[in-house]
């Protein structure tokens, strides 16, 4: 057994400005961030949301469903959010997998 | 002494032995030691993330909270789930594509200097050491309940224990440990839940029905606001729980412990439902231990509720199952400083001493004896604050260290990442910032500061109105970083932002992983 440094050449003569400009990682930028960006701010805002509707209004006390108030529903309305964005995530990112496998093959490729 | 809970205790030693015989073995080069080799498996390292989450403040701190002040007790938990989706969708990747043993390693991928490792470094050893005293804390608190033996002796006897299978082991010990525990634990909660909701009949309605008159809050136990009476305290704990997580070095380093960013993410994935699973579970025991042991024996037992868990284990299935849970909270305490350890003792030995002293040129041998040396440091200096502070409430250490880790990590870890005009001086800056604006919040706020004589460790007016600083403290250490790069020569070294993009998005160049 031994540590494998990936120092051969290459992967060292990879061209990172080359690949920075090509369309493919750029187009695999955007996709990223757009996906990322959106799905952050909603994510925050919904988790924040909680302390903030629970200290500064009232619905939040007022019943649900029997004995089961608002309150316990937004609370796991959480979990349930966390897990949806955790699942859109995996299907997102194995399109995000194949854009990077392609960008770097291409960029191999485009060496040899 | 309950011979039932030494055995159990014992027990739970004699596994951590066995683990670290086998993992002993495999532990001959440094990767081994700093991150398992790499090699760990999505599901293997998703219940060490969990394991490492799953902490005794976790399981006895949130069972307690729950019980006692009802849907408040939900603040501190909710965040720290939802924080793993921040690790999922911003941090996980990047860092096992660009880091070897350590988030130093992902900084100075970018910024090749010593500068920087050497602040992060520092900064990654700060927090362990804070994480660390909670959980010490709170181990001594605990063996002085169950075992009744002296804080001092409790707290020594688990550094002994942990540090034997630290050292032997390394990090793939520890990750056996504590995937190991991760499952005694979630197998021990599932277990009383279903006792907890046969007694409820498995009604949902009724469990909600019932708690409105169980406790003494009656009808307030089920609203928010029983102990949280400021908003902005409980919006700025939140804050810090769900961006505290991405920038605790033990649990970033657990992304490094796997051979590629799928498998980070895996591991995350797996980790974000077995941890949502156990809160679902915890919140009903909470609500089990308020019904059926009661507010006045919990709070009888332990003024911060830590022993709600256990009583209601004996309330349920007698002093066996007391004797179990107890052991498993004995594991848990045992996994998750180890974790603390090893993370610690891989920033000293790999970035202080190989990278910084010797140029990376020292030997497998040298790290993996230097890495052994700092751990006993590290758990001797714990010990001995631990020693010190055993009057200060768990919680609160844990949140301190949460909130050191979203302000001073966090930023510098996104602006690497994301961030094209970002430089040196901004890094170290943010650090900096994020660190002492932390401790300076907490140092002149009520934790510290209460006019009543007793209650804090000074009488006075605190300076700063929050216990929880994150609010304040998490935007300054992003200014710190944005304003040390904005206000920085124009010429200074922005890094080889490029590559690292690519490296980042990529995965073409993952390092520090074991081929067999």
């Amino acid at each position: 057994m031994e540590l494998h440094e990936k120092t051969t050449a290459k992967y060292h003569s990879l061209d990172y400005e080359k690949i920075c400009a090509s369309s493919e990682f750029q187009e695999l930028l955007a996709a990223k961030k757009k996906f990322i960006i959106f799905t952050t701010v909603f994510f925050l805002g919904f988790a924040l949301l909680l302390p903030v509707f629970a200290f500064y209004s009232n619905w939040l006390t007022k019943p649900f469903y029997g004995s089961i108030s608002w309150a316990w529903l937004f609370a796991f309305a959480q979990f349930v959010m966390t897990w949806i964005i955790c699942g859109l995530y995996v299907k997102k990112a194995a399109v995000f997998d194949e854009m990077a496998a392609q960008v770097l093959s291409q960029a191999r490729e485009g060496r040899s | 002494m309950d011979i039932k809970v030494v055995s159990m205790f014992l027990l739970v030693v004699l596994i951590t032995l066995l683990i670290t015989f086998y993992a002993s073995r495999k532990t001959n080069n440094a990767s081994s030691f700093y991150t398992a080799g790499g090699g760990l498996k999505g599901w293997q390292n998703g219940f060490a993330i969990a394991g490492d989450f799953m902490s005794a403040s976790s399981f006895l701190g949130l069972i307690g909270a729950i019980a006692l002040v009802g849907y408040d007790g939900f603040f501190l938990m909710y965040g720290a789930l939802i924080s793993y989706l921040v690790v999922l969708l911003l941090v996980a990747e990047p860092l096992r594509n660009l880091g070897k043993y350590t988030l130093a390693d992902m900084i100075a991928e970018r910024f090749n200097s010593k500068k920087i490792r050497g602040v992060t470094a520092f900064n990654a050893l700060t927090i362990s050491v804070f994480y660390m005293l909670a959980q010490l804390v709170a181990a001594g608190a605990l063996f002085k309940l169950l075992l009744d033996i002296n804080y001092e002796v409790s707290v020594i006897l688990v550094g002994l224990v942990m540090l034997t299978f630290v050292i032997f082991g390394g990090m793939t010990a520890t990750s056996w440990v504590q995937i190991t525990k991760a499952f005694l634990l979630l197998g021990g909660t599932f277990f009383i839940f279903i006792l907890v909701m046969s007694k409820f009949d498995f009604n949902f309605i009724r469990i909600f029905e019932e708690m409105k008159t169980a406790t003494p809050l009656s009808g307030a136990y089920l609203d928010p606001g029983a102990k949280y009476t400021n908003g902005l305290d409980a919006i700025s704990l939140t804050l810090g729980l769900i961006l505290g997580t991405a920038g605790l070095p033990h649990v970033l380093s657990r992304f490094l412990t796997v051979p590629d960013a799928k498998v980070a993410r895996k591991s995350v994935v797996y980790s974000i439902w077995i941890i949502g699973l156990f809160y679902v579970m915890v919140i009903f025991l909470g609500f089990a231990a308020a019904r059926f042991v009661g507010a006045d024996t919990i709070m009888a037992a332990n003024p911060a509720g830590n022993m709600a868990a256990p009583l209601l284990a004996e309330m349920l299935g007698g002093d066996t199952l007391f004797a179990i849970i107890s052991a498993v909270a004995f594991a848990t305490i045992l996994a998750v400083v180890a974790g603390i350890v090893v993370t610690g003792a891989t920033a000293f030995s790999h970035d202080f001493y190989n990278e910084i002293l010797k140029d990376g040129k020292a030997s497998e041998a040298q790290q993996v004896r230097m890495a052994r040396i700092a751990s006993i440091g590290i758990t001797i200096i714990s010990i001995f604050i631990a020693l010190f502070v055993q009057n200060m409430n768990v919680a609160f250490l844990a949140s301190l260290a949460l909130t050191v880790a979203a302000s001073s990590n966090l930023p510098v870890i996104l602006f690497t990442v994301y961030w094209k005009r970002f430089n040196i001086t901004g890094a170290i800056t943010g650090i900096l910032v994020g660190l002492i604006g932390t401790m300076a919040l907490v140092a002149v706020s009520p934790n510290i500061w209460n006019p009543v004589p007793g209650a804090a460790l000074f009488v006075g007016e605190p300076l700063f109105p929050l216990t929880s600083p994150g609010i304040l403290s998490i935007p300054l250490g992003f200014l710190g970083a944005y304003l040390g790069t904005i206000l920085s020569s124009k010429k200074e070294h922005t890094g080889n932002f490029q590559e690292i993009l690519v490296k980042s998005n990529t995965g073409s160049d993952v390092k520090g992983v074991n081929h067999h």
